[in-house]
């Protein structure tokens, strides 16, 4: 092999694993990024159903029921609107009435929201990044509560 | 009196670190030996100082001195004991003084080592050490200072978070940051020879012992996460491409592809600018991390309380240190001596193939990981990249990286033949279809990625196996001989056969997991679910008194084909300082398998629960404390100690018993 056919075939091989590289990124794009909404842009948006999205806000107070098996219905709130959610599984730990939640799935033709993961804050004073955006965009953001020294979220699905 | 000794200790160490840059670059560019010679003494006074820092933290929190801001924000007095010395570092202040501690005792090691490295490259990589250094010490005094004190002092601390309650705590961290940190030495060296202007193989032998080291660690680290990850979280899954995980990953995947560059150059004294390129990569990569993790620009596990202040002070570390590296490699890269060519079909073109499918599974980890905050920074659009996109563009990747590697472990160096290769490699190959098909027959089907899987895992321990065993025996050969010749296999080819086999191993536990069952059931005592081939009961359920918190525990028998086999248990507890509650998944480990079990609420007198059967499933960390092993073998590979090797001796290195005897 000649020099200038090395260095062809190195150039050639790095282009090709790149190419492939690039190739899978763009493809993975297209249906595999999940978006977020608040329950406002939910309804603004018309997100259709089927869709897979992360819902984030807070867990409506008295919005909770607990049915046979281990499935909950909740509804999340940006105060302004409402997304009604059914969920089967354990909740996170620190799951409750009134705190910040995301949680993960599709909606429903009738409007709900089949919830796949539910992501729950770990800490008393501490709310998802992206609940609070969402409450801000409303309005009834309470404003920054003191941050807890380390804060961590704990994940079911 | 002591903590102001601590803080007192730590700007010294600032002073000290400018010292250490100033000087001995400045004599250096004059080859001026006693300046020089500065650079050793002032990094080990560096790390004395930062030694004291750390300790006098350490003392605060055994202490329970609640009169320092840290210690109050994240320690209480009830906790016990190893909780008070781990939370040092479970919280940002006292992480970031055990980053910078990581960081100076790098740059000791270097200045004692007796490794012979050139003069002028010691003092510049110390140099570069220095800024380093200097940069976090001032990052930590001025936006993070971990002895700030507080008057009055409460009577009683804020403890620390409960997830962070476990002896997880005692060694994930310290793990990777000495994984993290340890690029840092590499990074330097990296710096030192772009400088120098020089680099060469005497520079590739100096630096990889580092890169190993760093290597194994950041290994163990990343493992050892995902470990507890695994049963702190409650939920049994041990890896959630989380962008901090992936945070790791990245300089990992770097890392890696680093380790095997720099054995082209040591061998062939190749590829020396893409090393160059991938030392300050790599990191790069970790400093990311490191603002992923503190700025608050996400939310994760991981993250630390958020203070838009640190986020920008790291962010202009980041932005000098990468852009500077960067700048540093554009403006002297063409000034090196490029290194030869070399023919695609032969050991350092399968190595070049490795760094290829490294960098671009690192690369599409990269994008995965950014992509939604550059999203959001730029259009609003919140976007979550999860599993599957990773699932779809670094696995495959991988996958082809795996396939590929027996293939180039068989290829000889310089001028490989492929047929050879593809014949030194097709017991492994039969051993692994043989596998593939058993497994089909016993699980009657499965999914096909599953089977792939367990056949590529058998066919890389397999080809460990082969390579050790075609490197010492020959056909007719007697096996005393054989043996005699294995154990005089270099160790670093030893460390490359057990690493490459740690992968293997790695790969099985993954692939086993397509078979875990999950059952999710509300039992009532004496009732019974089905996961696996266990039938599992619970037994009852009972409060119970911890140190610092009150937990509701759950006992479980495990019944198989009518005999009780085991018990086990699971909790969730109280802790009444944070008004917090933790799930404590019971676990019982049965040979490589796992029975795991993770309570949710109760009503009605019934207990949510949920059930795991995970097969083989501790063959995930296993394999990758095998690889820790493999890369451990290969440094303390006696031509490693040697440090630089005598022109004449280095073709002879390369022959097994030629080696001379270490002269250390």
């Amino acid at each position: 092999m000649t020099r200038k056919q090395r260095r062809l075939a190195l150039i050639g091989s790095a282009l090709g694993v790149l190419a492939v590289a690039v190739g899978l990124v763009l493809f993975a794009m297209r249906d595999t990024i999940v978006f977020f909404y608040g329950p406002t842009e939910i309804a603004q948006k018309g997100i259709g159903p089927g869709a897979r999205v992360r819902i984030g806000g807070l867990v409506k107070p008295g919005s909770m029921v607990r049915e046979a098996g281990q499935t909950v219905q909740f509804a999340i709130t940006d105060t302004a609107t409402d997304v009604a959610v059914t969920y089967t599984g354990l909740l996170p730990d620190l799951f409750r009435e009134g705190q910040g939640v995301i949680a993960e799935g599709t909606l429903q033709p009738d409007g709900s929201f089949r919830a796949a993961s539910v992501l729950a804050k770990h800490d008393e004073r501490y709310m998802p990044r992206e609940v609070a955006a969402a409450l801000k965009k409303q309005g009834v953001w309470q404003g920054e509560q003191p941050a807890a020294a380390s804060d961590a979220k704990a994940v079911t699905q | 009196m002591s903590v102001e000794v601590g803080h007192y200790a730590l700007a010294l160490a600032l002073a000290l670190a400018v010292i250490q840059v100033v000087l001995p670059f400045w004599g250096a560019r004059a080859r001026d030996a006693a300046l020089m010679s500065i650079g050793p003494a002032a990094a080990v006074a560096v790390f004395v100082c930062v030694l004291i820092a750390f300790a006098a933290l350490v003392k605060a929190h055994v202490t329970s001195d609640f009169s320092v801001v840290n210690v109050v924000e994240n320690s209480h007095s009830l906790k016990p004991l190893l909780y008070k010395v781990t939370g040092v570092w479970g919280n940002h202040e006292g992480s970031m003084l055990l980053w910078i501690l990581v960081l100076a005792l790098f740059g000791a090691l270097v200045a004692v080592s007796r490794r012979s490295v050139p003069e002028p490259l010691r003092t510049d990589t110390l140099a570069v050490q220095g800024v380093v250094t200097i940069a976090f010490l001032a990052f930590v005094l001025a936006t993070s200072d971990p002895f700030a004190r507080v008057f009055p002092a409460p009577a009683e601390g804020q403890d620390l978070n409960p997830i962070l309650q476990d002896i997880g705590l005692a060694i994930h961290p310290p793990l990777l940051y000495v994984g993290y940190v340890g690029y840092s030495i590499v990074f330097a060296f990296a710096a030192a020879a772009l400088i120098e202007g020089r680099i060469d193989a005497v520079w590739a032998r100096a630096v990889r012992p580092w890169s190993l080291v760093a290597w194994i660690f950041l290994t163990l680290g990343i493992a050892m996460g995902s470990y507890w990850a695994y049963y702190e979280l409650g939920w049994g899954g041990f890896w959630f491409w989380d962008p901090v995980e992936n945070a790791s990953l990245m300089p990992w995947l770097a890392g890696t592809a680093l380790m095997h560059s720099m054995l082209v150059m040591e061998k062939r004294d190749a590829l020396k600018v893409w090393t160059l390129l991938l030392a300050i990569l790599t990191f790069s990569l970790s400093l990311l991390g490191t603002f992923l993790v503190r700025s608050g620009v996400l939310t994760s596990v991981h993250t630390f309380a958020t203070d838009p202040g640190r986020g920008f002070f790291i962010l202009c570390i980041l932005v000098a240190f990468i852009g500077g590296g960067f700048a540093l490699f554009a403006w002297r890269a063409p000034v090196l001596k490029q290194g030869g060519l070399f023919a695609p079909v032969s050991r350092e073109g399968a190595l070049v193939l490795n760094n290829l499918l490294l960098a671009s599974a690192c690369a599409t980890v990269l994008i995965g990981t950014i992509y939604p905050l550059a999203l959001e920074a730029l259009t609003g659009d919140k976007i979550s990249v999860g599993a599957p996109f990773f699932e779809l563009t670094f696995l495959p990747l991988a996958l082809a990286l795996l396939l590929l590697v027996p293939f180039g472990q068989a290829l000889a160096w310089k001028r490989g033949n492929l047929l050879g290769a593809a014949q030194r490699v097709v017991a492994a190959l039969a051993i692994a279809v043989v596998g593939g098909a058993v497994t089909v027959a016993v699980t009657r089907g499965g999914p096909v990625l599953a089977v792939f899987g367990v056949g590529l895992g058998l066919f890389l321990v397999a080809a460990g196996v082969n390579e050790v065993v075609a490197r010492s025996w020959s056909r007719g050969m007697p096996l005393s001989n054989a043996l005699r010749r294995a154990f005089g296999l270099p160790r670093s080819a030893w460390g490359s056969a057990v690493a490459h086999a740690g992968v293997g191993v790695v790969v099985l536990g993954l692939a086993a997991q397509a078979w875990s069952v999950e059952t999710l059931v509300t039992l009532k005592p004496g009732e019974a679910a089905q996961a696996g081939p266990f039938t599992v009961v619970l037994e009852g359920a009972f409060p119970r008194t911890g140190p610092n918190f009150n937990e509701e525990a759950a006992r479980f028998r495990l019944i198989e084909g009518g005999a009780a086999v085991a018990s086990v248990e699971a909790s969730k507890r109280f802790y009444a300082a944070r008004a917090t509650t933790t799930t404590e998944a019971g676990i019982r480990t049965l040979g490589l398998s796992q029975v795991y079990v993770s309570l949710g609420d109760s009503r009605d007198g019934a207990l949510g629960v949920r059930i795991y059967w995970k097969p083989f499933v501790l063959l995930i960390w296993l394999g990758a404390v095998v690889m820790a092993l493999g890369g451990a073998l290969s440094l303390s590979d006696r031509r490693l100690r040697l440090g630089v090797p005598v022109p004449s001796r280095r073709a002879q290195a390369s022959l097994p018993t030629a080696t001379p005897a270490a002269a250390e």
